[in-house]
């Protein structure tokens, strides 16, 4: 006798392949942003599962700084042709270049700002009607209030006081010429539950997810890796240390933790008694409390 | 708290809304709720400590965990739904955190449409108001189908067994007017955390279980619908592959019932029937597939079945109508207008639609049908009937919420203007 009852992983797993299937069935040109990060990975995963035997129709998008880690580019190399999905890169170096966009300057210069400008041309080259993220509102809490579709006006911009209600699992996917969704499967997942996929899925990620000696160097209690792109100041120096990322981002703002761990298990145990959110390591989101906010309202992922 | 895989791969899930406000103490009790299942974190902690500090403000004020936009912190004030998540070592629970005051009724509507359980919080020195009737209300009109009434702030009525037992015979007598299946009271301080996580030692005479135990072990297995067997087409997967050259797979969510391969089907609207050959799940093949599940099906036969068509068994057909009667809950600021045209989007079908007929509106205070009143706006709730240009395959929503359940879209502006509960 079978007990008709779901794991709450495997809720999660048919909620995200449900929202996966509607944007297919709702749009025209849809897209994955896809960074090389541990979520966006569980989110080719689902859409491979989503569409077998199919191929999963969507192209996997990566607005690349310039600043990201070599490890998380070549990882996703790897899996665009691992899993056959068709990788379109645009680089935030291109659109600095044309004028679009401005390098910032100051004491931590970084790009995560100019990623929208890249990522709204994309949107437009492309004239991508939706776009998948793998964002979740457990990491800030400005997305806390994100939708699962998200609404953006012909300027890419979110309008966070205005959004439409979202009731039982019926989606408003209709819009006016020129505008996108952004749309969220992985809405209701933690940071642990997106662990406990990988683990479970046996999913490969980049290897600086895993503890590793690096060079870094400790600013204002931020554990910054050793690149070209991060200039000493006076009293700071490099040291090596054992360490690991809680997520992926650029080099120039996203901080290393101290650690360990070296393996799956190791890591969901460490996320388990974690006394930090993993967002903590992010310093374009300690720029202001309401940093994520405003960058989302301009069009940011 | 053990994360072993084992563990965490068997825990399950409760979705449930929080209804009441800042005054309620809503927002103490949904940081006590996360604060004591280790659910906040120290930056956040840091973070809020620092934003109270600049305010001027002495307690820890809580509700900036949850009010995450800069006009909510600016005003005090909870504008739109947030969602929060914690787990204990039993379950996972996602919060749906719904604002007590502005736009009230859309956001606990929304809130409450993916909602197992509500907690309604009475203030025990006031008793039942009338927020408490609305709430209510709303909670059973949505069919939730458990519900926490929580008697807070027993610390400032001594913990009084007597008046707690007073306001659990108001609400009992209250809520005979309404359909909620089980009812649970518990008496607790959310400030001093007496029975939200540990028992109250103040109250020994409270029999019950702590809010977190009775979280942790209400049942929710019967809860979803696995009589009437539905399933809505979402897609249909051609790989058009060499491998699978033949392959037509029809992709949905299960909304209703259980389906296994060799179950004989018919296809709605167009009555055509075949046979379930397989049924595909996130992990392959499947021996039986039920609610919620996301599946594939192939079928025996080469039938016209595409999006907003619905699979169903031959003894148990949904209702199939183009004339609708529903409770509506309006989200916008041009009134519902009898004769208008709206999209309706219902399972995966999208149909145009005309409103019929304004039949009343409630007074959701009260319950009470309001008379004369044919007015229906932003964050009313009344009874209307459409008519629809396309057949809908519907079930009463007191059966079945994802087949009884529709939206009504602005044609114009496209925003989702109403939402509707067939009957």
């Amino acid at each position: 006798m079978s007990s008709y009852h779901l794991t709450h992983l495997s809720q999660l797993e048919h909620e995200a392949i449900f929202v996966m299937r509607e944007v297919a069935a709702q749009f025209e040109r849809p897209a994955l942003l896809f960074s090389g990060g541990k979520d966006s990975i569980v989110m080719v995963r689902l859409a491979q599962k989503a569409f077998r035997p199919a191929k999963y129709p969507f192209p996997l998008v990566h607005v690349d700084t310039g600043h990201n880690f070599p490890e998380t580019i070549a990882f996703r190399d790897w899996l665009a042709q691992e899993t056959g999905g068709r990788l379109i890169v645009r680089q935030v170096e291109d659109s600095i270049k044309a004028g679009r966009a401005q390098e910032e300057t100051g004491l931590n210069p970084s790009r995560n700002a100019l990623q929208t400008v890249t990522l709204l041309d994309t949107i437009e080259e492309f004239k991508f009607d939706a776009c998948l993220g793998g964002a979740r509102r457990d990491e800030e809490k400005a997305r806390a209030k994100e939708r699962f579709f998200s609404h953006r006006d012909e300027f890419g911009q979110w309008d966070p006081k205005n959004q439409r209600p979202e009731l039982w699992n019926l989606f408003n996917g209709r819009k006016q010429p020129g505008e996108h969704f952004r749309v969220f499967p992985l809405s209701n997942w933690t940071e642990m539950d997106v662990w406990q996929y990988i683990a479970r899925e046996n999913l490969a990620i980049p290897s600086i997810y895993f503890a590793h000696q690096r060079e870094i160097v400790n600013r204002n209690g931020m554990l910054l890796a050793r690149s070209p792109y991060i200039t000493l100041l006076d009293g700071e120096q490099y040291e090596t240390k054992q360490v690991r990322y809680r997520t992926v981002g650029d080099s120039t703002c996203t901080g290393a933790v101290e650690s360990p761990a070296t393996t799956l298990a190791e890591i969901i145990q460490e996320v388990a008694s974690a006394h930090q959110t993993e967002r903590g390591t992010r310093a374009d989101d300690k720029r202001s409390e309401s940093s994520m906010e405003d960058r989302k309202k301009a069009g940011y992922f | 708290m053990s994360h072993s895989d084992q563990h965490y791969l068997a825990m399950d899930l409760l979705r449930f809304t929080t209804a009441g406000s800042v005054d309620d103490g809503k927002s103490t009790l949904i940081g006590r709720l996360l604060y004591d299942s280790k659910a906040i974190f120290e930056d956040q902690l840091d973070a809020i400590e620092r934003a109270t500090e600049q305010r001027g403000e002495e307690n820890l004020n809580l509700s900036l965990l949850t009010d995450g936009l800069r006009a909510e912190r600016e005003q005090g004030i909870t504008i739109d739904v947030a969602y929060r998540y914690f787990a204990t070592p039993r379950r996972k629970f996602i919060i749906a955190d719904t604002p007590g005051h502005i736009q009230y009724t859309r956001n606990m509507v929304t809130g409450a449409s993916t909602a197992n359980l509500a907690i309604i919080l009475i203030d025990a020195r006031k008793g039942v108001i009338e927020q408490t009737c609305r709430h209510s209300f709303i909670a059973s009109l949505l069919r939730i189908p458990h519900l926490i009434v929580a008697v807070n702030k027993m610390d400032l009525v001594d913990w009084s067994e007597s008046r707690y037992n007073e306001i659990v015979a108001q609400y009992t007598e209250f809520a005979s007017r309404l359909e909620v299946p089980d009812i649970k009271f518990i008496p607790l301080s959310a400030l001093h955390g007496d029975n939200v996580v540990d028992k109250s030692a103040r109250m020994p005479w409270f029999q019950g279980g702590t809010l977190l135990y009775t979280l942790e072990t209400v049942y929710i297995g019967s809860d979803s619908n696995l009589i009437d067997a539905r399933f809505p087409v979402q897609t249909v997967i051609r790989p058009n592959s060499d491998e699978h050259h033949d392959f037509r797979g029809f992709a949905g969510r299960i909304a209703g019932g259980v389906f296994k391969p060799g179950d004989e089907v018919v296809a709605q609207p167009s009555g055509l029937t075949s046979r379930i050959k397989a049924i595909r799940g996130p992990d392959g093949d499947l021996p039986e597939a039920f609610a919620p599940m996301s599946v594939v099906m192939t079928l025996a036969d080469e039938i016209d079945l595409s999006r907003g068509d619905m699979l169903v068994k031959a003894n148990n057909p949904p209702h199939v109508s183009q004339d609708i009667e529903a409770m509506v809950c309006w989200f916008a600021d041009k009134k519902i207008q009898p004769g208008g045209k709206y999209l309706l989007r219902h399972t995966t079908r999208e149909a145009r639609c005309v409103v019929k007929a304004v039949r009343y509106k409630v007074n959701i205070n009260t319950l009470h049908k309001a008379e004369g009143d044919l007015d229906i706006g932003m964050n009313d709730i009344g009874r209307i009937q459409l008519r629809t240009a396309v057949p809908l395959l519907c079930d009463p929503y007191q059966r079945n919420r994802a087949t009884g359940s529709f939206i009504l879209v602005d044609e114009f502006t496209h925003a989702t203007v109403g939402a509707g509960m067939i009957l």
